[in-house]
């Protein structure tokens, strides 16, 4: 399945991204990009969907970093329903320590700003 | 500001390039594309190999020389990507988590046959594996059996090389204050009762960091994770079917490379990932206190003899990276078949890179060397007074920090403890501490004299060559030889499981049973079994110099007697938790152990003890005595040695600590020690007494209990006892 991702910016300065397909070094870019583009918009929080996410190489590793220090250490990152097989390259490389993981967007923890 | 030399000049089938640049050798991401260099004193010929991650044939073989197109108007041009012995070229738009590489060579010279002795072994049919590749596939998921079939065993692969630190950096922790825990990567997690997501690996590892932290280590050491092949020289038990494996690993394929193996990332075919997983353990490690040390093995290589496969190495330039006969036949200094040559300057500079690379991007404390007295070999084979290598070790600005051990010792016969070129860096594996201790702990007679310089950090090894205490890496076992249970359980070695009819490792192991071959259903053979292992680890604990413990000893893990499990991935090799609660006893004595040391700077002198008053104090920084205080017995019929060490000399005098005496009964009865007075303030609180039932064998520091009669203590036969003057 090709990569998609797109960023919905809420009223409440929330940056919703929705990650699908395979997101290895040929498409990390474009996740980069959408990254920076909430960063632009001061988002308070980062919110990455991932339901749909088949596949994260160690260049999508990379973009959950980049996120991190683009947005700032205040900026909480949530990473959202994302599939097991990408949860656990998540943990196997460390990188869960950068992120909040939920099974479920939860409104109460996430828009509790 | 963009760079102005990132675009193509050449095409080759569709594939744009341009000259490379020959420095850093190996592959490099440069921007737009990938930088190949490998260097060859002897080809004259080299092709540039790629493919598809796991395919079975290759995608495309570029030539470093021949016709290309050129990439402006596609016309016909002759080209030659080489400086000097180095083939080099940038290769753009390559996709660099989706391809492996590889090279072909040939030289002017005719072929040598598999078996046959011969110079140079160029063989273009051979695709050969990059010295300096950061990843290697082909061996990613650890024991999955090879397709013998394959063209490309051990395929190259790219890494990028970023990683977010968050800050950390080695931890530079003092010798003299490290205690060493070596360990297996596999052996640690991969028993089921390990209890950990993803058994025998990094990540693994990084699940029991708060176990390490419990125990007290402060660095761990761990055996070969250099790219190895499980599968070299594997072979079928005839008798019990087990697949025998190179379990341990020593017998690198590649030095830049992590096992990937070992990795739980392994399975995703990415190298960065592997190296990711790895970074972060050693971030966590460092995060936790704990340092990391890397036994590395640069004394030869998996291609073995003349009849050992073409990986690499032989391929590129046989008689650059190997030490050949005239005849050209492998010299075999490390008794594995062949043996780098190290001290050439071109294998010397890959050694120095390696270690650069693993210091500076993986963040490594230090690094203990397999066989070290092959590096300091000359090309054939003589010992050199002055070794170039050594010397640019000691002295290299990027490993200026680290630690450097040497196994003082090689295949060949060169035994160089206490004698290992130091160069004011070096620490050596002690193998004389291990063998006096032993000899000592099972109640050989006439050791105190021995004992008393083991004890003190081996200034009879060292002291001649301005070198302190810390060049003495204590151990009483390690990987090689028995575990510390089966030091006092076994009187032989048991090596049936191996398949070499027992023919296999050594015989000088200084064990001795406590009454019974093996297991036993005697409380006393196991009473005392428990003791002894208390004794050893006690007197390791107390010694001057650098502690290192073998995981498991803690727990009184076995190898049923076996002292070579080199090749067992099974029961035999790895940590069985479930001995932390049956031998919890053992474990919290260790524990104890360890965090009294840490507690006493007494115990980690960085220079040798006087023999004298030298801060007022009224005592010598060390006084021996025996069942006499101030009287030592140094006899040949002696079995026990008390020593009293000044606090107000600890560090040098530089640091205040308590006083600590110790008396170590070896001789099978009771012996009543008198104890040496202390200044007035000061009573003798008990620490260890290895002769009293747990839990009052050992107690956690700053909670001993005062001594009731402090002139004398009747010490136990076989037992240790270690008192501490507050």
């Amino acid at each position: 399945m090709a990569f998609d991702v797109s960023l919905e910016m809420t009223d409440s300065g929330i940056a919703k991204i929705t990650l699908s397909g395979e997101l290895d070094a040929s498409v990390a870019s474009m996740f980069k990009n959408k990254v920076e583009e909430a960063a632009s918009l001061q988002a308070k929080r980062l919110v990455l969907l991932m339901q749909d996410l088949e596949y994260m190489s160690s260049a999508g590793l990379r973009a959950l970093v980049f996120a991190k220090q683009k947005m700032g250490a205040d900026v909480d990152i949530y990473v959202v329903g994302a599939q097991e097989s990408v949860m656990e390259t998540i943990q196997m490389t460390g990188f869960h320590h950068s992120i909040v993981a939920l099974d479920s967007y939860d409104s109460d923890q996430i828009e509790n700003i | 500001m963009e760079r102005i030399d990132i675009y193509p000049t050449h095409i080759y089938e569709g594939y744009k390039l341009r000259p490379g640049r020959a420095y850093p050798f190996g592959a490099t991401l440069v921007p737009g594309g990938v930088n190949f260099s490998i260097f060859s004193r002897h080809a004259s010929y080299c092709v540039l190999v790629l493919f598809e991650k796991g395919s079975a044939s290759p995608l495309i073989e570029i030539p470093f020389r021949g016709m290309f197109q050129k990439a402006e108007s596609n016309e016909p041009v002759w080209g030659e990507f080489r400086i000097g012995n180095v083939f080099c070229m940038t290769v753009f738009d390559l996709d660099y988590e989706s391809i492996e590489y590889g090279f072909r060579m040939d030289g002017p010279y005719s072929k040598v046959e598999r078996g046959q002795p011969g110079q140079h072994r160029f063989d273009p049919s051979k695709i050969l594996m990059d010295p300096y590749a950061k990843a290697i596939g082909g061996r990613e998921v650890w024991g999955h059996p090879p397709d013998w079939n394959d063209c490309y065993h051990h395929r190259s692969r790219l890494v990028y090389d970023d990683f977010d630190w968050e800050g950390d950096r080695p931890l530079e922790i003092p010798l003299e204050d490290l205690v060493i825990y070596e360990m297996h990567v596999r052996s640690f997690t991969r028993h089921p009762s390990a209890g950990v997501k993803h058994p025998g690996t990094f990540a693994a590892i990084r699940e029991k960091i708060p176990y390490l932290k419990e125990l007290g280590v402060n660095c761990i050491e761990l055996m070969p994770i250099y790219e190895f092949d499980e599968f070299e020289n594997s072979r079928i038990h005839p008798d019990t079917g087990e697949l025998l494996m190179n379990y341990w690993g020593y017998s690198t394929v590649g030095f830049f490379a992590p096992k990937a193996g070992y990795a739980a990332t392994g399975k995703s075919k990415d190298g960065t990932q592997v190296a990711d997983e790895l970074k972060t353990l050693i971030k966590e490690l460092h995060k936790n206190g704990i340092e990391v040390m890397l036994d590395v093995v640069f004394n030869h290589t998996a291609e073995g003899n003349e009849y050992g496969p073409i990986i690499s190495f032989r391929g590129i330039d046989n008689v650059t990276y190997y030490m050949l006969t005239p005849e050209g036949y492998y010299y075999n200094f490390s008794g594995t078949g062949n043996t780098l040559n190290c001290n050439n300057p071109i294998v010397r500079n890959m050694v120095l890179e390696c270690l650069r690379y693993w210091a500076a991007e993986y963040h490594i404390d230090g690094f203990r060397f397999d066989l070290a007295a092959i590096l300091g070999r000359d090309p054939w084979g003589a010992p050199l007074p002055n070794p170039p290598l050594l010397e640019a070790l000691a002295f290299d600005p990027i490993l200026g920090k680290c630690k450097l051990i040497a196994e003082a010792w090689d295949a060949g016969g060169l035994y160089q403890v206490g004698s290992f070129p130091a160069y004011g860096r070096w620490a050596e594996w002690n193998g004389k501490y291990r063998d006096d201790v032993r000899k000592f702990l099972k109640g050989d007679m006439g050791l105190a004299g021995a004992m008393s310089q083991r004890l003190q950090g081996s200034p009879d090894l060292y002291a001649w060559g301005n070198r302190g205490p810390t060049a003495s890496i204590n151990f009483i076992t390690c990987h090689d030889g028995f575990t510390l249970y089966d030091l006092v359980a076994y009187n032989g070695k048991h090596n049936e499981a191996n398949g070499e009819n027992n023919n296999d490792g050594g015989n000088d192991n200084h064990s001795w049973n406590c009454g019974w071959e093996g297991p036993s259903t005697d409380p006393a053979v196991n009473e005392l079994r428990c003791r002894q292992m208390k004794n050893a680890i006690a007197m390791l604990m107390v010694s001057q110099g650098v502690p290192m413990i073998l995981a498991g000893d803690e727990l009184a893990n076995t190898q049923d007697g076996n002292n070579n499990a080199y090749c067992h991935d099974s029961e035999l090799s790895w940590l069985n938790w479930t001995q932390l609660e049956s031998n919890a006893d053992l474990f919290r004595f260790v524990k104890n152990c360890i965090a009294f040391r840490m507690a006493h700077p007494v115990l980690r002198s960085k220079t040798h003890f006087t023999n004298r008053d030298y801060v007022g104090s009224g005592y010598a920084d060390i006084t021996w005595h025996g069942t006499q205080a101030w009287n030592a017995d140094w006899s040949g019929t002696n079995r026990s040695v008390a020593f009293m060490l000044c606090g107000k000399h600890a560090k040098g005098g530089t640091v205040v600590d308590n006083y600590v005496y110790v008396a170590m009964n070896m001789y099978w009865d009771t012996l009543p020690f008198t104890l040496p007075g202390l200044p007035d303030e000061l009573k003798w609180h008990v620490f260890v007494n290895t002769g009293a039932p747990s839990p009052q064998d050992s107690w956690q520091p700053g909670s001993e209990p005062l001594l009731d009669d402090q002139s004398r203590f009747v010490v136990g036969g076989r037992s240790v006892v270690i008192l501490v003057g507050k």
